[in-house]
């Protein structure tokens, strides 16, 4: 019998008129990555807060590690860890003072958590700053420390809410890589994001959101392979080329001025546009989550 | 919603003054010669112009109402501007209530911390006081538990004002409409007696600063206080009841 690090059923959360969140459901099991992809405003931290006991719940089930939210909050959050979407550390507190005075929160000694503060730091690539204010430190430091800091109660599931967002490609690439240790060790990990590329080399499985509500769920090699099939063919949007593609009986969408056609098998495919369509452009890549968000939406992920 | 406050308050409090230690130095001195300079400017300047009051001079009759005063500004500036920072700036409330810290936790937290620094803020003006010669030592550290409990009412009220509060510069309508009335008008510097009965009334029905003036009076001078005991009630009550109304108020505005 294995509990589920999360269960949510038809779990609703309303502000006002708005329905932010509309009757999700999903399951995230132990030892899991679970994404949340989807455009600003899908409902991502909404959920996120709901499952991290800050927000109550409109509507719906949810449990963590099998306990009510609404019932345990003190007890769920002393198992989770969470980086929220805005930086809320202490401006006036140094690097080390803000993991010393958060891990009091949490109950734990003091020596316990200058060793795990200093352990953190140095997991994170901190040393230097270690009792710099943080009120210096570059955006991706900040973001670093904020996780650190999610960790000091060596969490079971570690909730973070865009955790690469705004940051320049190094510093991503460097949380990205600290989280896949994270990973390695058998953490539990529920992240949003709307980089497509990073949750799909990051996730085991994820959700696409828009509006508040789940449009799939699942791995997402799989997700893309079944709704979109292995490549994607880009050509231009062109009345001679539709014309032709019409005649041959080749599906296609219109995206601004590119026409998408995806297929499995795109090399005779390929052969057959080139020599009955000719189109003056051509091109061949893989079908990524982007592609079926476009579909799934008819709108690119990123605003 | 019972239940929701335990002994975690003093984490809240505890992360409040180790960013206090760090910034006292900056943060502390302008308080402390706010009420040096009134008491020079009142009690010697406007002093020598003013008869005894009740047997004292003017400036040991002013010197009690200094502290209320610095009491109220203390604990009310901390959980208005400084609370509002913390809570919308820095989001600090966000980050502990992620915690097993419950937003009540927080609140109390707050209002306990506003207290905290009336009762260092009296704690060091006493003995200046002391060396100007207008209050007397060690009776007068009676005015340290008046500053906790003034503390306490002020934070309460600072809070609800946070709550309510839609950007930081509105915060200054309650200043100008309740705090800056209340310092003139709370027989501050002239004995309450003077003003019209009615408006005796109103001051000691609306204005927590009356009556914690002439708790502060009571403690330092020694005319009689015959309704000392009154004024202690109405400030515990209202004390707590405040308190219950911040509580339920930023819960609200953060509950979301
Ligand atoms: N506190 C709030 N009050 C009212 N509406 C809100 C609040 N928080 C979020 N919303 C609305 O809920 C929807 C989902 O927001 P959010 O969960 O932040 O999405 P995401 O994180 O995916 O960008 C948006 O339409 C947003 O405007
Ligand atoms: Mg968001």
């Amino acid at each position: 019998m294995t509990q589920p690090a999360i269960l949510a059923e038809g779990l609703e959360k309303r502000f006002g008129a708005l329905v932010a969140v509309d009757r999700c459901s999903f399951v995230v099991n132990e030892g899991e990555v679970f994404g949340f992809l989807g455009p600003n405003g899908a409902g991502k931290t909404s959920t996120m807060r709901m499952i991290a006991c800050v927000s109550p719940k409109t509507g719906g089930r949810l449990e963590v590690f099998g306990l009510d939210v609404n019932e345990r909050p003190r007890e769920i959050k002393a198992m989770i860890g969470v980086v929220s979407q805005e930086n809320n550390l202490d401006p006036d507190l140094s690097v080390y003072d803000n993991l010393v005075v958060f891990a009091r929160f949490f109950e734990l000694d003091r020596a316990e958590a200058a060793r795990r503060a200093d352990e953190l730091i140095e997991f994170f690539g901190l040393g230097e700053k270690r009792d710099t204010v943080i009120e210096v430190l570059s955006g991706g430091m900040k973001r670093r420390l904020t996780i650190a800091r999610a960790l000091i109660n060596r969490p079971r599931l570690v909730i973070l809410d865009e955790p690469t967002t705004g940051l320049d490609p190094q510093a991503r690439a460097l949380i990205w890589e600290r989280l896949r240790t994270l990973r390695d060790r058998g953490s539990t990990i529920l992240l949003s994001t709307h980089y497509l590329e990073e949750a799909e080399r990051f996730c085991d499985r994820l959700v696409i959101m828009d509006n508040g509500k789940i449009l799939i769920e699942g791995r997402p090699d799989e997700i893309v392979s079944s709704r979109m099939g292995r490549a994607v063919i880009e050509t231009v949007d062109d009345p001679a080329v539709l014309a032709c593609l019409a005649r041959e009986g080749i599906a296609y969408e219109r995206f601004g001025d590119l026409v998408h056609i995806t297929t499995n098998s795109p090399e005779p495919l390929i052969q057959r546009l080139v020599s009955s369509c000719n189109p003056s452009r051509l091109s061949v890549r893989n079908a990524t989550l982007e592609d079926v968000f476009l579909r799934l939406t008819g709108r690119g992920l990123k605003d | 919603m019972d239940g929701q406050i335990s002994w975690r308050v003093r984490h809240v409090w505890g992360r409040n003054l180790q960013v206090f230690l760090r910034t006292w130095k900056v943060s502390f001195l302008p308080p402390l010669f706010d009420s040096l300079f009134f008491l020079i400017a009142l009690g010697y300047g406007l002093g020598q112009f003013v008869q005894e009051i009740d047997g004292v001079g003017y400036a040991r009759f002013v010197a009690p109402a200094i502290v209320a005063i610095g009491i109220m500004n203390a604990s009310y500036f901390e959980t208005t501007y400084g609370s509002f920072v913390r809570m919308y700036y820095q989001k600090t409330f966000d980050a502990l209530i992620a915690t097993p810290i419950t937003i009540e936790e927080v609140i109390v937290g707050e209002i306990l911390w506003g207290a905290t620094k009336a009762v260092i803020y009296t704690a060091l003006i006493l003995p200046l006081l002391a060396v100007f010669g207008v209050i007397s030592l060690p009776d007068s550290l009676l005015l340290i538990p008046l500053a906790l409990l003034g503390g306490l009412l002020f934070g309460a009220i600072g809070l609800c004002f946070t709550a309510w509060t839609p950007s930081i510069d509105t915060l200054s309508y309650p200043q100008f409409l309740f705090i800056t009335p209340m310092m003139v008008l709370s027989g501050t510097f002239f004995p309450i007696e003077s003003l019209p009965l009615p408006v005796q009334y109103v001051a000691y029905a609306v204005m927590p600063l009356a009556h914690i003036v002439s708790l502060a009076r009571a403690l330092t001078l020694p005319a009689a206080a015959p309704f000392a005991l009154v004024s202690l009630a109405w400030l515990v009550v209202a004390t707590g009841l405040v308190m219950f109304i911040a509580v339920r108020q930023m819960r609200r505005r953060l509950v979301v």
